[in-house]
């Protein structure tokens, strides 16, 4: 009898570890273990007050789900622009510094210590939309209509983006003193749950609805699985390249307002500075192959917080800013060796001989 | 081993998995000889010349070299080319990036040091040798592709070649390259390098062969000298068809008795697309079934593609019931009621990863367009529907489609086509490489539809099957429409002579 519970209870396991979603969830399992091990309180959530006097909630959680944000909100667009073109775009820090710059320079106008914000916040962050997603487009455009590999052509902005961000303020550093502002990246009074939570949950809700009302996925991994025959079947593969890389310019404006918000000012060299690596990594993480194809939106989104959780495990462990790479790249390569063929291939060996034995038991 | 060959294989064996490739085929080729090798698809040409530039290994059989006593062992390309086999491919394979002299001596020095002037010097003398028009300094990819091909041999050539294999050189060549690379060839032959040549096109390999072998289904056929063998017999030897075989009587075609002869549903005029075809006229007519036939790289698939905006549309006009439509793209021809199923399954037709369920759905889906997606539900009714009724096997519906055989991918793809209801179907080669019973099934899928009011063409490199659906054929050579066979005239013995050209009927 207990043989035959461990044979569904392994069946049931083997079929949930050939889940796409297995890894990010499996990577979430084994931070969240190792924190309860180590230090338990790393699950403590406190209610407090900031120093205007607001409740807040505050704890490595609520930093986990705060800071997350914006990858989250990245990566959404990311796994879009993969899956179509099988590439990705690496300017999405510098198209932030952008976007940010953006929304800051039409709050200030010409002054950049402004007593009060010259325009309304949601004009400024609806040009920084048009600007952010205008410079997707030239992205897209060289990729789908050029056929430039896509990190090639997105080098372009990478390297030049930031130059861009501090010329639209003429190289000053505008600060907002406008406490409305700063909800965006911080609280609003009343509400103890940061707003960049919200603001992605929002973005995770229109994907969703985007996803489930139009056709927009089976078109991306149409094309990029197989380009020639869905051109055939009347898609136009180019349109639809092109059309990601929109959407992801729009994912970067939302990012970058959030990001500004948070310091009420910019810093054009430091602003989401590797951010694209992050992105790309979630994309990674949540099992989605980078060479483009079928995609799982899901598992990419909670792949972003999956990397915002072991940035903020190494955090608590005094690992300094400069060394995190190091340690994310360790782990990096573990997650990426275990999702290649080969292991998976090992390990599902390694599962049917656990299961062979289990049956001998089982006759013996 | 004969006293002038060069090369001689003998009763050569080659299978992979399911499927005997190659079954005792000898093939012998003489000192300053141009040596046709000739087959339709899937008659084991390019397992012949993989075999013998070391690509594949044989099961069984023996090479013999000229200069060698032993039977030679060929295990890879290296191995082939230090026994001086060279070969030259349809498609270039050299460095477009590089220059015509880095082209010619890559990789075949082991020294670390390298001369560039005499590499430069000796690659110049090469080329003027053979009068080929290229400096050796100058970029490969500024030569236009024929000189290109050039470079290539010359660079087979230098590497003291006995035996130059030329797999389908011409076919993206004109005219005027065609007659420079023959040219070429030639002097090679007075040089006595014998030359192994393959290719699709009959007029080509009466111009500049001396000798043709003939292989059919992984098998010999025979070795003849060209002025012993006409056309006429060159393709019924190819096609495995004897002349005077009229057992192949047609089928009862009661079916599709046309009731309204005259008006034409689709009509093309003058149509062309930048594939490399010569302006055709095409009609189709309600419930009728025609078919282009032609030997493989007749232009077939090319005109197809040009009625349904595959390829890019450079003149002539489409009408539709009369009425002039413009067709630039695929979508365009979609709309207006037009399906297609492509020549080839895995690269225009299957979506590899996605499921069979999404596969089936995915031209209707685009014909809806963008902001009606097909509910899961619908998706699984039609896909289940689809499946039952051309009996398609596979796991699931949403099993990917890449993991089910050759026959039932075709089947979806057909699915997919038929779910959008189209008024005129083009099926093109879909009978290539699946079994015989699916073959059947979709022959008769075929000729249902067409008596229930579909317009159908039907592509197939299979004559016999051709005759069996079709009601009216297109027959084209060398990229031209070369005349059209209907009711009586549809025979066997008709289509062979018609392909072959005019002037040597059947004997």
């Amino acid at each position: 009898m207990q043989n035959k519970e461990m044979k569904s209870l392994s069946e049931s396991v083997m079929k949930l570890f050939r889940k796409q979603i297995f890894i990010p969830i499996a990577a979430l399992l084994v931070l969240a273990v190792f924190n309860l091990i180590t230090d338990p309180s790393f699950f403590k959530i406190t209610l407090g007050y900031n120093s205007v006097g607001d409740p807040v909630l505050s704890g490595y959680l609520m930093t986990i789900l705060d800071y997350g944000s914006e990858l989250a909100i990245l990566a959404i667009g990311m796994t879009l622009v993969t899956a179509a073109t099988g590439g990705q775009d690496i300017s999405v820090g510098a198209g932030i510094a952008i976007a940010g710059s953006v929304v800051l320079r039409v709050l200030c106008g010409t002054d950049s210590r402004p007593e009060t914000l010259q325009a309304p916040i949601i004009v400024a962050f609806l040009i920084s939309c048009v600007v952010a997603m205008l410079f997707g487009a030239f992205n897209g455009a060289l990729v789908a209509y050029f056929k430039i590999q896509p990190m090639v052509a997105t080098l372009i902005l990478f390297t030049a983006g930031r130059s861009i961000a501090a010329w639209i303020n003429n190289n000053e550093l505008p600060i907002i003193s406008d406490p409305t502002f700063s909800y965006f990246g911080g609280f609003i009074p009343g509400i103890p749950v940061p707003t960049p939570f919200f603001i992605a949950v929002a973005c995770m809700v229109i994907i969703a609805l985007v996803l489930k009302f139009t056709t927009l996925g089976l078109y991306t991994q149409s094309v990029g699985i197989n380009e020639s025959s869905s051109r055939l079947n009347g898609l136009n593969p180019a349109f639809i390249k092109f059309i990601t890389f929109v959407i992801l310019g729009l994912c970067v404006a939302v990012a970058g307002l959030i990001k500004v918000s948070r310091l009420s000012s910019i810093n054009y060299s430091v602003i989401a500075k590797d951010i694209e690596m992050d992105a790309i990594l979630a994309v990674a993480l949540g099992g989605n192959a980078l060479s483009g194809g079928k995609f799982n939106m899901t598992a990419s989104i909670l792949g972003a917080y999956v990397i915002q959780f072991l940035t903020t495990t190494l955090y608590k462990f005094n690992v300094q800013s400069d060394a995190l790479s190091a340690y994310k790249a360790v782990v990096v390569i573990v997650l990426v060796v275990l999702s290649t063929p080969v292991v998976r291939e090992f390990l599902s060996g390694l599962g049917k001989k656990i299961k062979a034995m289990i049956h001998v038991k089982e006759v013996g | 081993m004969k006293e002038k060959a060069v090369l001689e294989m003998r009763n050569i064996h080659k299978s992979f998995p399911g499927v005997r490739a190659l079954q005792g085929v000898d093939f012998t080729l003489c000192e300053g000889e141009i040596h046709a090798l000739m087959g339709e698809n899937g008659a084991g040409k390019s397992t012949l010349i993989k075999v013998l530039t070391g690509v594949y290994t044989k099961d069984e059989g023996e090479i013999f070299i000229k200069g060698k006593e032993k039977a030679v062992i060929i295990r890879s390309p290296q191995d082939a080319q230090k026994l001086g086999i060279s070969t030259v491919y349809q498609e270039i394979t050299l460095c477009p990036n590089l220059s015509v002299a880095e082209n010619m001596y890559i990789g075949r020095t082991s020294s670390v040091y390298q001369n560039w002037k005499k590499m430069n010097e000796d690659a110049d003398q090469i080329l003027k040798s053979l009068d080929i028009p290229a400096s050796a300094t100058q970029q490969l990819a500024s030569c236009s592709i024929a000189v290109q091909q050039m470079v290539a041999i010359a660079r087979a050539v230098d590497m003291d070649c006995k035996v130059l294999i030329l797999d389908e050189p011409t076919s993206s060549l004109d005219e005027q390259e065609v007659a420079k690379l023959f040219k070429l060839m030639r002097d090679l032959k007075e040089r006595g390098v014998g030359i192994i040549f393959v290719t699709h096109f009959l007029d080509q390999v009466y111009e500049v062969c001396d000798k043709i072998t003939v292989l059919r289904d992984g098998r010999l056929v025979g070795e003849y000298e060209i002025k012993d063998l006409p056309r006429v017999q060159l393709v019924s030897k190819m096609l495995g068809k004897d002349l005077d075989d009229m057992s192949d009587i047609k089928s009862e075609q009661s079916a599709y008795d046309k009731e309204d002869a005259s008006a034409s549903v689709f009509e093309a005029e003058g149509l062309v697309s930048n594939a490399g075809i010569k302006p055709f006229d095409f009609y189709i007519k309600k419930g009728e079934v025609n078919g282009f036939t032609g030997l493989l790289g007749s232009g077939r698939s090319e005109c197809v593609r040009a009625i349904f905006g595959a390829d890019r549309v450079t003149g002539g006009t489409v009408k539709k019931d009369g009425k002039t439509i413009k067709i630039t793209k695929p979508l365009d021809a979609m709309r207006n009621g037009i399906a297609y199923l492509p020549e080839d399954r895995k690269i225009d037709g299957i979506v590899g990863d996605l499921s069979v369920r999404e596969n089936i759905v995915l031209a209707l889906q685009v014909l809806q367009g963008f902001f009606k997606p097909i509910s899961k539900a619908d998706a699984y009714k039609f896909a289940d529907e689809y499946i039952k009724l051309l009996g398609i096997k596979t796991a699931s519906a949403d099993t990917p489609i890449k993991s089910l055989s050759g026959g039932n991918q075709q089947k979806v793809i057909l699915a997919r086509w038929l779910l959008t209801h189209p008024e005129y179907l083009i099926l093109d080669e879909p009978t290539r490489g699946i079994d015989v019973g699916t073959k059947i099934d979709i022959q008769k899928l075929v000729l249902k539809l067409a008596s229930e009011g579909m317009s159908i063409t039907f592509i197939s490199s299979e004559t016999d099957e051709m005759l069996r659906t079709c009601s009216r054929l297109v027959v084209m050579r060398d990229r031209k429409v070369v005349g059209e066979l209907s009711g009586e005239e549809l025979t066997q013995n008709m289509i062979m002579s018609t392909i072959a050209g005019g002037d040597n009927n059947a004997e």
